[in-house]
Order: structure tokens, then C-alpha cells, then sequence
């Protein structure tokens, strides 16, 4: 096949980029070369619409060892340990095929931490639905949560937290992102750059199929109708092979055999190769005679572009073969010499005794395309007014019950009870709370981590919604009692080719950055998913946040659930009554307009700090941040978690009932004190210049406010608890 | 007192049942499924997971490894053999223990904590048990215990029945069976109450800070029955 113009746009290439390929290699690229460029010129691969904005992130700290540009970020958290984290998208395949694209992405995150020697320790999870009346909603999810808990229950890593939404801009274009957590010695971290020339380079893993041939191409483009057509182009997991997979590689780990080491993930053979050269400035060489195969007939094209799952690509320090192959062999896995490294700095590949390839590797990396793209800035909207006539005929429990049994906000332990939570056996918070907690195995050291998002904050201003996602992650952190360390961001967007869609990814970048510097909070790892759109709609504006944070001594972690009777509940932090782009707005007083709540770094800042230390010195029995759904859904959570009720003060300075319980100002956290410490705490929030006041008092089972509100925590559980399992029930 | 663990391909749970092990006292060692003879035990574990993948059935390729020619041959002489989880599942393969366990009544994957009444304590499991309703923990798609009307009633007249899903007060009801297994069993005995298969894990509970440490009794009472 001769290749032209036309199959370059076919291959998702701009009229512009197939030019530039041809002027590059002074040539007309034969087809295998070309499906090269395609799956490292996409979106995907090569950043080229996101890079020149990723630049301005806070990448770097004390306890950095590693930020974006590896497989995955790592981070100190001392005794000679470190903790490897990562986030990615899996959303198109996904939505054509839940069970394997959900799966899939969990493989492929785990993968990308064993990767870099780490045992993965935890898995955590980000998916967004559309409208629960949608009518592909309800199988996707199951598809989903069936996927997600197929691969990771299998492996035997945990899942440990992860956040759920509903909202109809995702009807065409569901969210699935996947993050583990893996615990590594520091001196034995591996990493992606190759060196040395006539290194062999080895395969492992699976075989070889014509599965997910251009996935990494899909993840580029936007949909249309004919999605179902690209079913051929979902993997399909085996995560069976990949727990022999990872316990090979750990095996191999354990002397000094390995010189680099990558996964075959997005565009497989392709970029893995590619970017191991392209790290230690080498060339490389592939016979795709010697890759097992799966199928018979493949062509070198296939064999470079397929995603088939399960595969990493090993260079290996000479005369270690046998000892690697005997490791291999023993878990039942292949392994084969597929190539070597060399000088040329060139990608030659060679098959059926022919060279199909011969492409310096540059131009595959640090020539791919750099987009500038034009972007619209989101103006600040206008505040609300709200009359007072509008509260009238709302009842505080009514609102409460609808709040509580919201898609949004409603309990989704039917969701995480299909998850193995609890193996490897130190998962010390189970999923539901603030963050999810596992102990580093044998130590008194623990780690916390969480997901968030908050995408009708990013959609209504970009900006202070980016910020907003930060503090939220970190707010997670403080509640459970850890320091926060550093995040990883997994940023789902629209397309990149229209302003209000560049623009959103550019302010709420901006956003993610201001709120990381401030907090000394840095993004060590991440990726971009684009292309979120289907017919022209666009998905709203949605980074995920994966917090990670450490605890000490993990017998002073702090969780969500009431302990005490009699005990004080503090709230932190100032109540203005922010109301618009509230649950309360939208579901109750149905407002779609108005601006988020503001974000105030200091006081998230010096809120968190001061709580850590509350914490640290013993004196917070229960703790919880105040988020979606505003203080009276937060206070419900702790009561239903510990089984227990509140007498809840009047409050002074009240503006109404509706915008103190649900309004959602930020930099907020409830925390339980006993009595006797009250005038110690109280003064350490003074010298602190932190807000606060007294909000109530432990009581059993009852949740009262004296002549406003009277319910027992039973009645709440049952508008809690109940929809989800109704709901897909049905 | 000395244990061993069999590693299938798959297993998940070797790590979790070797550290509690050791924890209580025995000194344990790990055994790859393709070796032929077991080291000298006083207690051999099949562990949870999903060795070979769940492939064909669960636990059914591993009841054809090479290692189990051994562990019948351990078992037949009367040394005890626990399986747990997956490793109860394997157990049934080998008709080690009568019965299959089916997928879960609702065809989903739970996790969660689970109370289960010690039926039978005239065994050197439970020999001696300081508590008879235990809080412990379930992960499992695969624990919907079944066997034909034969096989129940000689169980049952045998009194294999090891544990039942119950309430915190030990009540036996439908109510509080999680996975629609028979009789709401949860683990059982072969004739002579030296194999133990059961579903939940004492493995993961055995710590405060986890969600119980209910397990560690039932290590203790293991240990103390060897002594």
C-alpha cells in the first residue's frame, strides 16, 4: 500500500503534521512508518495540545524523586521507601466496551507502577455516568464497577477509595480513571531510559493479537454514531497473566539485570520502544519475527500498533538472559530477544528479513507537533440574588433527605463492596470516608489517598474550580490526619480544537497550579484525555485529583465516624452561606448559574495546617471535611458512620437556615473534640488565627436543631443508603 | 509448630496467611505449586486468590497441580489442611470436601464483614474456642455453597457443618446470608474434621486498626490445639 494524504487523515494526522512527516524523512513514509508517526504524533502520545501549559505546574518538591515524564510519579516518605503513584484515563473504551475498557485501565495503571519496581499497594478510581435516567447509564455502570473490581480483585491489590458522579454531560462520554499506589525500596526504583549499546532488548508478558490497534489513536478523536464499530479497537484483560506478570518482574527486580524497563501500553511495541531510546538518546533495533504472536499472519504493522495487554518491553544488561528467561519460563510467561540497542539513534525494524522501518527517533519524539491553540478565558459569573421568599416553602428535612439520597452524594458502598478492599491486610480506612488508608506493610507508617473532582465548580469558572479540586484532595488528606505530599492529575476534557473547551483545560491547568504551589502540594504524575466529545457535545470540564499523603504513626489516624457521647463538634473554618453552584442550587431551588464558592488559599492553608497539628497532639477524635451538599450532609455522614446523633447550636449570625446547612464554602472541616479539651483546642485555633465555632454536642441517635429539625439517624441512613442499590435494582 | 503455604499461580492471599501465621507462632514456609513433596507439616493452608485465574472453574486447575498428590496423601494420614477462600474452592475440586461453591446468589463480587457461629468445636480448630461467633471478613463471587440432598444429609449427620453466617448474636437466618449458600454455610469439615474449608478470611482480621481482630482468635485457638 502506497501510502498518500488521504490514508494520513484516515490515521487521524492533520493535512499540516503528514507534510511535515514527509518533509522530515525527505520521503513518503511506507505504512508501518506512518502507523508509527499516527500513534506518536496523537493527542495521547505526544501532549502536543496540553505540553506548552503542563510547563507551568508545580512538578518538584523536598520529597520528589520523581515527577511527570516517567511512568509514573514518586515520592519520599522516608526509612529508604518510596511511594510510586499514578492516575490514568480509560474513557472511550470504556463507553464502547465497560467491562474490558474499565479493566483495561486498571491493568494498564498497575502496570505502569510495577514498572518502576514498586509493589502496588493500592488501586483507587474516578468514574463518571451520565443522567441516571439515561438510558445506557444504569449497564455502564454495572459494566464499570464490574470491570474495574474484575481485574483488581484478581490481582489481590485493594481498592481502596474512589468518587462516583452522575451528570448528563458525560450521556455520550463516560469517565473511567484508574490510579494505584505501589511501595518501592529507593534504591531499587526502575526507570524508562535505556543505556548502553547491544543491550538485548527482551519481550514479556502475553503474545501478541490484533487487539486495540489504534486505541491510543481512538483516545484522539472524537465520537460519532458509529462507535460500536470500534469495538476491535477495546483490549480485552487478562489479569491472571498480569498478577504472573508482576511477580516475575519483581523477581527480576530483585539484582541489577535490568538496565530499563517500560510497559506496552497506549500504541504497545511503538511507543514503548520508542520512548526507551528516546530517554537515553540511543537508536533500537526490532526483528518482529522473534515477537510471539498470537495470531497467525501478522504484519509488521499490526505487531507495532497492536495494545494487546499484559507486555513490557526489558532492556538487559548482557549474559543475563538465562537467569531472566528462567524467571519467565517458571511463571509460565514469554519471553523473548527481540532486538538490541544501538547507536544509531535511529527505530529499525526489521521483518521477514526486510527493514520496514528506518525512522531516526526524534522525529517520532521531540519532532512531534507543539499546538499553540487558541483558547477563550471564562468570565467570573455573577452572584445569585436570592430572595427570601424562596425558602419558604422548603423544609430542612425534606431538603436534607433529597440531598442525602442524591446520585451524587448518596452512599455507594453498593459500588465498593464488589471491590476487594481489604487484601494484603493493612487497609487501616476502607472506602466511603475522607481518603482510604493501608499501613506500609510492617512499619507504623501509613498512606492516604483520594480521588476528587468537582466538575460543575471547573465548568461554571475554570479557574477557581481547578484551585478547588486541589483543596479539596488536600482537605482529604488533613481529615484522615495525614501531610499532605503530592498529587497526580488525571485531566478530562473536551476538544482541544474549540476555544471554550481549550479554554476550560487552560484555566482550570492554571487553577490546579495556583492551588499546588500555594499548598506545597506538587503534581508528580498524570495525563491528558482530550477528545471527549460526542456530536459536538463536550463533556464538562473535569480534572481528577489523586491526593497522597502520609501518616506517621498510623495509631493516630483520624476518621470520619462519631466516637463519643457528650463529645464537642467544632466547625472550622468561616460559614458565608455560598449557595450557587450548590447541590441546594441545582436540585432544590433548580439555579444553574452563579459562580463557585471562592477559594481562599491562605485560609485552606493555614486551616489544614492547624488541624494536622490538633490532630497530631491527640486531640481530634473524628474528623471530616466539609464539601458537597454544605455542613448539614457533612454532619450527617459522621453521625451515620459512627452511629450516633448531634444537638446542633444555634448558630450565631445566622443569614438563613438554607445557606448555613447548604451552602458550600470551602476551607471547612467538622472535627470532634472531647470536653475537657475544649479550652486548649480553642486556644490553639486562636493563636492560629483560624475561624471557628462551637457547632454541637455528641448525642444519641438523634440529629436535633431545637425547633427546626428532629430526625434519628435511621431515617437518614434509609434516604442515604437506599438509592444506589434501588436504583440499579430496577 | 510447622506450616506450609502453597503459592498456586494466582494465589493472592499467600502473603496475608504467611504473616499471620507467623504472627501467632508457627514457623512457616512458602511452596511453590510444581514441587512434588511437601516439607514436614503439622499444617498445611490452600490460600485465597484466584489461582489460575478462576479459569475452566475455580480452583480446578490447581486441584491438578503437582503439589496436591502430596497434600491428599498429608490429608488421608490426618494432618490438618485448611483451605481458605479460594483455597476451600480447590478443596471441593479435589472432593477433598463435598459439595461446589456457585457464584453468588446476586452474581456480584462482595467484600465485606461477615459474623459466622462455629458449629462444631470437637475438632483441633476450634477446640477450646473462647468465642463461638466470630466477626470476620468475606471477599469472594464464588462462595454459594451447594451439594446434592445425599451430601447434605451426611454432612449434616456427620456434623461437618464448621461455620454458619449469622447475626452478632449468633441467630442463623436467611436474612444474614450473603452469597445464598445452603444452609447458610460458610465453611465445613470432611468426616474426620481434619480439612477445614471456609470462606472468610481470619487472615485479614487480626490486627485493632483493622476492621476486627476476631481472626486472631481463631489463630490462637489453632496454635494452642497443637499443644
Amino acid at each position: 500500500m502506497i501510502v498518500n494524504e488521504k490514508i494520513a487523515i484516515e490515521h487521524g494526522l492533520k493535512k499540516t503534521e503528514y507534510k511535515k512527516i514527509c518533509e522530515l524523512l525527505k520521503r513518503i513514509p511506507n505504512i508501518t512508518e506512518l502507523g508509527l508517526f499516527s500513534a506518536m504524533w496523537n493527542e495521547h502520545c505526544s501532549y502536543k495540545s496540553s505540553k506548552i501549559h503542563l510547563k507551568n505546574l508545580p512538578t518538584s518538591g523536598k520529597k520528589v524523586i520523581q515527577g511527570p515524564g516517567e511512568n509514573a510519579g514518586v515520592v519520599d516518605i522516608g526509612d529508604k521507601e518510596a511511594v510510586v503513584f499514578k492516575i490514568e484515563s480509560h474513557n472511550h473504551p470504556s463507553f464502547i466496551e465497560p467491562y474490558q475498557g474499565a479493566a483495561t485501565g486498571v491493568g494498564g495503571i498497575m502496570r505502569d507502577v510495577f514498572t518502576m519496581g514498586a509493589r502496588p499497594i493500592a488501586n483507587l478510581n474516578s468514574i463518571h455516568f451520565g443522567s441516571t435516567q439515561h438510558k445506557k447509564t444504569k449497564n455502564l455502570v454495572r459494566g464499570v464497577v464490574r470491570g474495574i473490581g474484575g481485574y483488581g480483585n484478581c490481582i489481590g491489590v485493594p481498592t481502596i477509595a474512589g468518587q462516583t458522579c452522575f451528570d448528563e454531560s458525560y450521556n455520550g462520554n463516560i469517565l473511567v480513571n484508574a490510579m494505584t499506589l505501589g511501595l518501592v525500596k529507593k534504591n531499587k526504583i526502575f526507570y524508562s531510559k535505556a543505556t548502553g549499546i547491544d543491550k538485548p532488548v527482551i519481550y514479556v508478558g502475553s503474545k501478541t493479537g490484533r487487539d486495540g490497534i489504534h486505541g491510543a489513536s481512538m483516545a484522539s478523536a472524537v465520537f460519532d454514531d458509529q462507535i460500536e464499530e470500534k469495538k476491535p479497537t477495546v483490549q480485552v484483560g487478562d489479569p491472571f497473566t498480569e498478577k504472573l506478570l508482576l511477580e516475575a518482574c519483581l523477581e527480576l527486580m530483585s539484582d541489577n539485570s535490568i538496565i530499563s524497563i517500560q510497559d506496552m501500553g497506549a500504541a504497545g511495541l511503538t511507543s514503548s520502544s520508542i520512548e526507551m531510546a528516546s530517554k537515553g538518546n540511543l537508536g533500537i533495533e526490532l526483528n518482529l519475527n522473534k515477537v510471539p504472536c498470537r495470531e497467525s499472519n501478522m504484519n509488521p504493522y499490526e505487531i507495532m500498533l497492536s495494545e494487546s495487554q499484559e507486555r513490557m518491553l526489558i532492556v538487559l544488561e548482557n549474559g543475563k538472559e538465562g537467569k531472566a528467561k528462567k524467571i519467565f519460563d517458571k511463571w509460565n510467561l514469554d519471553f523473548a530477544i527481540i532486538g538490541k540497542t544501538t547507536s544509531s539513534k535511529k527505530i529499525e525494524i526489521y521483518f521477514d528479513g526486510n527493514k520496514v522501518v528506518d525512522v531516526p527517533i526524534e522525529f517520532l519524539s521531540d519532532k512531534a507537533p507543539e499546538y499553540d491553540r487558541k483558547w477563550k478565558k471564562t468570565k467570573l459569573p455573577i452572584k445569585n440574588k436570592y430572595n427570601k421568599d424562596i425558602y419558604k416553602n422548603l423544609k430542612i428535612l425534606n431538603v436534607l433527605k433529597k440531598i442525602l439520597s442524591n446520585p451524587n452524594v448518596c452512599s455507594k458502598e453498593w459500588i465498593w463492596r464488589q471491590y476487594d478492599h481489604t487484601v494484603m491486610g493493612d487497609t487501616i480506612q476502607k472506602p466511603g470516608g475522607n481518603a482510604g488508608v493501608v499501613r506500609v506493610h510492617g512499619s507504623n507508617k501509613a498512606i492516604a489517598a483520594s480521588v476528587d473532582s468537582s466538575a460543575n465548580y471547573c465548568f461554571a469558572h475554570p479557574l477557581t474550580g481547578g484551585k478547588q479540586v486541589v483543596c479539596e484532595s488536600w482537605r482529604n488528606m488533613i481529615s484522615v490526619g495525614a501531610t499532605p505530599i503530592a498529587i497526580t492529575n488525571c485531566l478530562n476534557f473536551g476538544n482541544p480544537e474549540k476555544e471554550e473547551n481549550m479554554g476550560e483545560f487552560v484555566e482550570c491547568t492554571q487553577g490546579i497550579g495556583e492551588a499546588c504551589k500555594y499548598l506545597n502540594y506538587p503534581v508528580v504524575s498524570g495525563n491528558v484525555s482530550f477528545y471527549n466529545e460526542t456530536k459536538d457535545k463536550g463533556i464538562k470540564p473535569t480534572p481528577s485529583i489523586g491526593g497522597v499523603g502520609l501518616i506517621q504513626d498510623y495509631k493516630k489516624m483520624v476518621s470520619m465516624e462519631l466516637k463519643k457521647l457528650d463529645n464537642i463538634v467544632l466547625l472550622i473554618g468561616k460559614t458565608e452561606g455560598h449557595i450557587d453552584q450548590s447541590i441546594f442550587a441545582k436540585e432544590i431551588l433548580n439555579k444553574k448559574k452563579g459562580p463557585p464558592p471562592e477559594i481562599n488559599l491562605f485560609n485552606e492553608k493555614n486551616n489544614g495546617e492547624t488541624i494536622l497539628k490538633l490532630i497530631n497532639e491527640g486531640y481530634v477524635k473524628s474528623a471530616h471535611d466539609v464539601s458537597l451538599g454544605g455542613l448539614l450532609v457533612a454532619i450527617v455522614k459522621m453521625c451515620i458512620f459512627g452511629n450516633k446523633g448531634i444537638y446542633i447550636n444555634k448558630p450565631k449570625n445566622l443569614i438563613n437556615y438554607f445557606q448555613y446547612f447548604f451552602g458550600e464554602d470551602q476551607a471547612r472541616y467538622l472535627i470532634e473534640i472531647e470536653k475537657k479539651d475544649l479550652t486548649k483546642v480553642k486556644s490553639i485555633l486562636e493563636k492560629n488565627s483560624v475561624y471557628f465555632n462551637e457547632f454541637g454536642i455528641i448525642q444519641e441517635k438523634n440529629i436535633v436543631l431545637k425547633d427546626k429539625l428532629s430526625v434519628t439517624i435511621d431515617e437518614l441512613i434509609e434516604a442515604n443508603k437506599k438509592w444506589l442499590p434501588n436504583y440499579m435494582s430496577n | 509448630m510447622n506450616s506450609s503455604v502453597i503459592i498456586f499461580p494466582g494465589s493472592n492471599c499467600d502473603r496475608d496467611i504467611d504473616v499471620a501465621l507467623k504472627k501467632f507462632g508457627f514457623k512457616n514456609k512458602m511452596i511453590w505449586h510444581d514441587n512434588v513433596e511437601l516439607p514436614k507439616s503439622d499444617l498445611v493452608v490452600l490460600p485465597g486468590g484466584f489461582s489460575y485465574g478462576d479459569y475452566l472453574r475455580c480452583g480446578s486447575m490447581a486441584s491438578k497441580s503437582k503439589i496436591i498428590n502430596d497434600i491428599i496423601k498429608f490429608a488421608n494420614s490426618g494432618g490438618l489442611l485448611l483451605g481458605i477462600c479460594n483455597g476451600f474452592q480447590i478443596l471441593t475440586e479435589t472432593e477433598l470436601l463435598p459439595g461446589v461453591l456457585l457464584r453468588n446468589k446476586l452474581s456480584e463480587f462482595i467484600c465485606k464483614n461477615v459474623f459466622v457461629k462455629i458449629n462444631n468445636v470437637e475438632n483441633n480448630y476450634f477446640k477450646n474456642i473462647k468465642k463461638q461467633i466470630l466477626e470476620l471478613h468475606i471477599a469472594h463471587n464464588e462462595g454459594n455453597f451447594f451439594c446434592s440432598n445425599d451430601q447434605m444429609k451426611k454432612i449434616e449427620d456427620n456434623n461437618q457443618i464448621a461455620l454458619l453466617y449469622c447475626d452478632k448474636n449468633g441467630e442463623i437466618n436467611e436474612k444474614f446470608n450473603p452469597n445464598g449458600s445452603s444452609k447458610n454455610i460458610a465453611g465445613i469439615f470432611n468426616q474426620k474434621k481434619n480439612i477445614l474449608g471456609m470462606m472468610p478470611h481470619p487472615e485479614r482480621m487480626i490486627d485493632k486498626c483493622l476492621s476486627s481482630d476476631e481472626g486472631s482468635i481463631f489463630f490462637e485457638t489453632l496454635l494452642n490445639n497443637f499443644k
